[in-house]
């Protein structure tokens, strides 16, 4: 039953990426040359409602489906590591106006040359982990 | 009804990406994306390779549900939701694409230069693709997280890692798209 939850908030999660146009090359495009607010209007209203729900959730103690109290790990502290690493990623988001996200979306949408940018994305994946231990972090 | 089949507006964009973060959160888990690229990789036979794709990859079983009904998802909003998927970009931006020989902005969802059929058999756009895809998965995994993880996630816990992470990603990108664009097209 679990797993038809998931599917079910991934299936949103898809509509909600391809109909807000997130998903699309241009909006990240125009994003970087600040000529629409859409981008930032959806990531600064879902910045706004989460912080206050995270708030909520940790003021009031609040628990999950399971009965567990809810958590948030922090992130660990360092420099480097997100700032070089979210500088390669931009870097790629920008060119292939694609997040880890929406690359499904668009693979499910038809998109057929998205499939380059997954499998591109996993080599890139699977390069950092033989590098990791000789990169700063 | 109409209005579903047009681009939805930001404002219920937002707040439906916040809901599927805290769906995930009552779940017990937590609103990330590219973490599913190292479970792929581990599920490959990568943690025969590097310590860092060895662990428990049943552990993310769920996430990859995910990513399944984000495709599905996917296919749905385009097949059944979608009336005419070209994106109604601002007028500057066309005529700043049309300049870089981007003929397709504003009347398509993706540049058909990169994302039509045609690019598989272009060196050019393939290797535009492959290099992007690449920094994408690397990057993201040095950072520790992608806009999800980090620009949803990490900044409604208000981590300072996860601000540092997204001015990260927008020096990145401003970058590519105010200096390497115009050397690239």
């Amino acid at each position: 039953m679990r797993v038809v939850g998931y599917l079910v908030i991934g299936i949103m999660f898809g509509i909600v990426m391809f109909k807000s146009e997130a998903a699309s090359w241009f909006r990240i495009y125009e994003m970087f040359r600040f000529e629409s607010f859409h981008m930032y209007g959806i990531i600064g209203s879902a910045l706004v409602i989460g912080v206050l729900g995270t708030l909520l959730i940790k003021k009031n103690g609040m628990k999950d489906v399971q009965g567990e109290p809810i958590t948030f790990q922090p992130k660990e502290k360092s420099f480097s590591r997100y700032m070089f690493g979210g500088i390669i990623f931009g870097l790629g988001w920008a060119l292939a106006g694609a997040c880890p996200g929406p690359i499904y979306t668009l693979i499910g949408a038809g998109y057929i040359p998205v499939i380059v940018v997954f499998l591109a994305a996993l080599l890139g994946t699977f390069v950092y982990g033989l590098l990791r231990d000789k990169l700063p972090h | 009804m109409d209005l579903i089949y047009q681009g939805w507006p930001w404002y219920v964009a937002g707040p439906l990406i916040a809901l599927v973060m805290f769906l995930l959160i009552f779940m017990g888990k937590q609103f990330g994306m590219s973490s599913n690229l190292r479970t792929l990789c581990t599920m490959c036979g990568a943690d025969k390779t590097a310590g860092f794709f060895d662990f428990n990859w049943r552990s993310q079983k769920w996430n990859l549900v995910v990513i399944l009904g984000a495709a599905i998802g996917g296919f749905i909003a385009m097949n059944f939701l979608t009336a005419d998927p070209a994106v109604d970009i601002n007028p500057d931006t066309v005529a700043n694409l049309n300049e870089l020989g981007f003929a397709s902005a504003g009347e398509a969802y993706l540049p058909s230069e990169l994302y039509g059929m045609d690019a598989l058999t272009d060196w050019k756009a393939l290797a535009i693709l492959i290099i992007g895809g690449f920094l994408i998965g690397f990057g993201a995994r040095w950072a520790g997280g992608c806009t999800s993880g980090h620009a949803i996630s990490g900044l409604s816990n208000l981590q300072l890692p996860s601000l540092i992470a997204v001015v990260g990603f927008f020096i990145g990108g401003l970058f590519m798209i105010h200096v390497l664009f115009p050397l690239i097209f």
